[in-house]
C-alpha cells in the first residue's frame, strides 16, 4: 500500500511542480509575484477545451493551442501592465496587486463567458489506460505529468546553466541595471520570461484539468494557493526548488490523507508552509540551492 | 422624515457594511503605513467574528464583553505570530500572512464542534446597532488620526521609508512593527465582531483569500497616504456592486479591471492630497499671461 501512496504522492507532487515552474520563473527573473498565474492556468485549460470541443482538435494539438494562447496572454500582460510598472520603478508589491486585479478580471470574465459550472473534456479524448508494474498502478496521464515536469525542469535548468540565454537571465535576476549595462536586452528577456512562464502555466492547466477531469472558472485559485506554498517551500525563484517543493507538498498531502484524514489535507499543507516561513523564510532548500533561477 | 425611514429600511445593511469595510480598510492601512504588506486581516477579522459570536451564543456574554473578546483574541494571535513573521519583509511577509490566513480558514473549517465547520455559525443575535458601527469608526479614525501625528506615527513613516535608517535613528523597528500589526489585528477583529452581530451568519469562506484581497483593494483604491483614502475606498468598493447591477455576471470583473487601472494610472490611489494641492496651486497660475522675455 505504501508503494501506491508514494506513486500517488509523486504524481500529485509533479502536478504542483508543473504549476509552480512558471510561477517561480517569473519571480526569479522579474522579481514579481504573479498572482494571475492561476488565471493563466485556467485560460490554458479553457483554450484546450474549446479547441477539443468546438474545433475537434486532437489532444496534442489542443495542448499546443493552450500553450500559444496562454503564452500570448502572458506577453500581453507583460506589455500592457508589467512593463509600465517597471518603467515607473514601482516597488515589487505594486505589480503583485495589479496581478490580483487581473486574476479577478479573468476569473470573472470566464465565468461570464463559459458559465460557472464544471466542464469536462469528452471521455474519448482523455487517455485513461492504467499501467501496472511492481504492484503499483499509474495512469498514462499521471506518467505523462511526471515525465513532463521532470523534463521541463531539466530543460529549464540546462538553459539556465549552459546557454548564453541562461547566463543573461541569471544576470538579470541579480541586477537588471548591471545586466543592461553589459549589453543584455533586458526588456526583451523580460517579455520572453513572461511569455514562456505563461505558456508553461497554460500547459499545466490542460494537464491538470485532464488529471482532475474538471474545468471551471476558479480552478486556478486553489492551485495558486498551493503554488505559493510550493515556491516558498522550495525557495522562491529556484527552479529545482519548484520541483522539490512540489514533491514535498504532494508527499505531505498524500500521507496526511492516508494516515490522518482527508479533511486535514489543506491544513497540513498550509501549516507546513507557515512553519517553513517562520523557521526558514528562505525556503526549505534555500541553503543547499542558494542561487536564484 | 418618511423618505429617510424608507431609505433606511432598504439600505441600512448596505450603509453599515460600508462602515465595517471602512474599519477593515483602515486596519490594513495601519500596517501599510508602517511599510508592512500583511495580508492576514481577513483572518483576524474571522478570529474576531468567531470569538465574539461564540461568546454571545455559547456563553451568553453581554454584547460589550463579546466585542471586547472579538478585539482581544486577534490581538493576542497577532502578538504571538508577529515575532517570527515580522522579521520577513516585502513579498515574503505578504506570502507568510496569506499562508497564515489559509491556516486559520482551514482550522475554522475543521474545528466543527466549535465553529460549525463549513456550515458556519447560524442565528447570531443581531445586536449591532447603527450607532455601534458609527461610534467604532469615529473612535478608530480619531485614534489613527492622533497616532499619525504622534511620535509613533512618525516612527511608522520612518520605518516605511527605510527600516535600516530608522533603526539607526534610534527607533525600535521591531516594536513599532509589532504595534502596527497588533493594532491592525484589533481593528480587523472589531470589524469582524460587529459584522457577525449584524449579518446573523458567519462561515469560514467569508474570511479567505478573496476577503483579504477585497480589503487590500479598498485601501489601495482609496489611497494610502492618510486614513481618508481607505474610508473612501471602502465606500466605493461597497457601493460599486450596487451601482453596477446592470452588468450582472460581469460586475466583479469590473472590480478587477478597476484595481488594475488604479495601480497603473493612479499609483497613489484616489485620495492623494499631494495631487490635489498641485491642482489648486496650478489653477491660479494659468490665467497670468507670460511676460515677454521671461523665458
Amino acid at each position: 500500500m505504501l508503494e501506491q501512496q508514494l506513486v500517488n504522492a509523486l504524481s500529485l507532487g509533479c502536478v504542483y511542480a508543473l504549476f509552480a515552474l512558471g510561477f517561480t520563473l517569473v519571480f526569479g527573473v522579474l522579481g514579481v509575484i504573479n498572482l494571475s498565474h492561476g488565471a493563466i492556468f485556467m485560460i490554458g485549460a479553457y483554450a484546450a477545451l474549446q479547441a477539443v470541443t468546438k474545433l475537434a482538435f486532437p489532444l496534442w494539438a489542443s495542448l499546443i493551442a493552450a500553450l500559444v494562447i496562454a503564452g500570448a496572454f502572458g506577453f500581453v500582460i507583460d506589455l500592457l501592465i508589467l512593463k509600465p510598472l517597471r518603467k515607473r520603478n514601482a516597488p515589487h508589491l505594486i505589480p503583485m496587486i495589479a496581478t490580483i486585479g487581473l486574476a479577478i478580471f479573468f476569473n470573472n470574465a470566464s465565468q461570464g463567458l463559459f458559465g460557472a459550472e464544471n466542464l469536462r473534456f469528452p471521455n474519448e479524448v482523455v487517455p485513461n489506460e492504467q499501467l501496472h508494474f511492481a504492484g503499483v498502478q499509474i495512469s498514462v496521464l499521471e506518467l505523462a505529468i511526471v515525465l513532463l515536469s521532470f523534463a521541463l525542469m531539466t530543460g529549464l535548468l540546462l538553459v539556465m546553466r549552459r546557454t548564453q540565454l541562461g547566463r543573461a537571465l541569471r544576470a538579470i535576476a541579480e541586477s537588471p541595471k548591471a545586466a543592461a549595462l553589459l549589453g543584455i536586452n533586458v526588456e526583451g528577456l523580460f517579455y520572453l520570461t513572461s511569455t514562456v512562464a505563461a505558456a508553461l502555466g497554460g500547459v499545466a492547466g490542460v494537464l491538470i484539468a485532464l488529471y482532475s477531469n474538471a474545468v471551471f472558472p476558479l480552478m486556478g485559485q486553489p492551485m495558486l494557493h498551493k503554488g505559493i506554498a510550493v515556491i516558498i517551500l522550495g525557495g522562491m525563484g529556484d527552479i529545482r526548488g519548484a520541483l522539490l517543493g512540489g514533491l514535498f507538498l504532494g508527499f505531505a498531502e498524500v500521507m496526511s490523507v492516508a494516515y490522518i484524514g482527508s479533511t486535514m489535507r489543506d491544513a497540513v499543507a498550509f501549516g507546513l508552509l507557515f512553519l517553513v516561513l517562520l523557521l526558514r523564510p528562505q525556503g526549505m532548500f534555500g541553503k543547499v540551492l542558494e542561487r536564484k533561477a | 422624515m418618511e423618505w429617510f425611514d424608507n431609505f433606511w429600511a432598504v439600505y441600512s445593511n448596505l450603509v453599515l457594511t460600508i462602515g465595517i469595510n471602512a474599519l477593515l480598510a483602515l486596519s490594513i492601512w495601519l500596517t501599510l503605513s508602517c511599510g508592512l504588506l500583511a495580508m492576514a486581516n481577513a483572518a483576524f477579522m474571522g478570529i474576531g467574528a468567531y470569538t465574539a459570536s461564540l461568546l454571545t451564543m455559547n456563553v451568553g456574554a453581554p454584547f460589550p464583553v463579546a466585542l471586547a473578546g472579538g478585539v482581544i483574541a486577534p490581538t493576542l494571535v497577532a502578538l504571538a505570530i508577529g515575532g517570527p513573521t515580522l522579521r520577513l519583509s516585502g513579498v515574503y511577509l505578504a506570502m507568510a500572512t496569506l499562508g497564515f490566513g489559509e491556516v486559520v480558514r482551514v482550522l475554522i473549517l475543521n474545528a466543527e464542534s466549535f465553529t460549525g465547520g463549513a456550515l458556519g455559525l447560524n442565528g447570531i443575535p443581531q445586536q449591532t446597532q447603527w450607532w455601534h458601527v458609527v461610534l467604532a469608526l469615529v473612535v478608530v479614525l480619531l485614534l489613527l488620526w492622533r497616532l499619525r501625528r504622534s511620535r509613533i506615527g512618525r516612527a511608522f513613516e520612518a520605518i516605511k521609508e527605510d527600516g535600516v535608517a530608522a533603526s539607526l535613528m534610534g527607533i525600535g523597528v521591531m516594536a513599532h512593527k509589532m504595534l502596527a500589526f497588533a493594532l491592525g489585528a484589533a481593528i480587523a477583529g472589531l470589524a469582524g465582531a460587529l459584522n457577525a452581530h449584524l449579518t446573523f451568519f458567519i462561515g469560514p469562506s467569508e474570511f479567505g483569500f478573496d476577503r483579504g484581497v477585497d480589503i487590500l483593494t479598498m485601501a489601495i483604491l482609496g489611497g494610502t497616504s492618510g486614513p481618508t483614502g481607505p474610508v473612501l475606498g471602502a465606500l466605493i468598493v461597497t457601493l460599486l456592486p450596487e451601482l453596477l447591477r446592470g452588468f450582472k455576471d460581469f460586475r466583479t470583473m469590473l472590480n478587477g479591471a478597476i484595481l488594475v487601472l488604479i495601480v497603473l494610472f493612479l499609483p497613489k490611489g484616489l485620495w492623494d492630497p499631494l495631487r490635489f494641492r498641485q491642482w489648486f496651486a496650478r489653477a491660479p497660475r494659468k490665467p497670468a499671461p507670460a511676460t515677454v522675455g521671461e523665458r
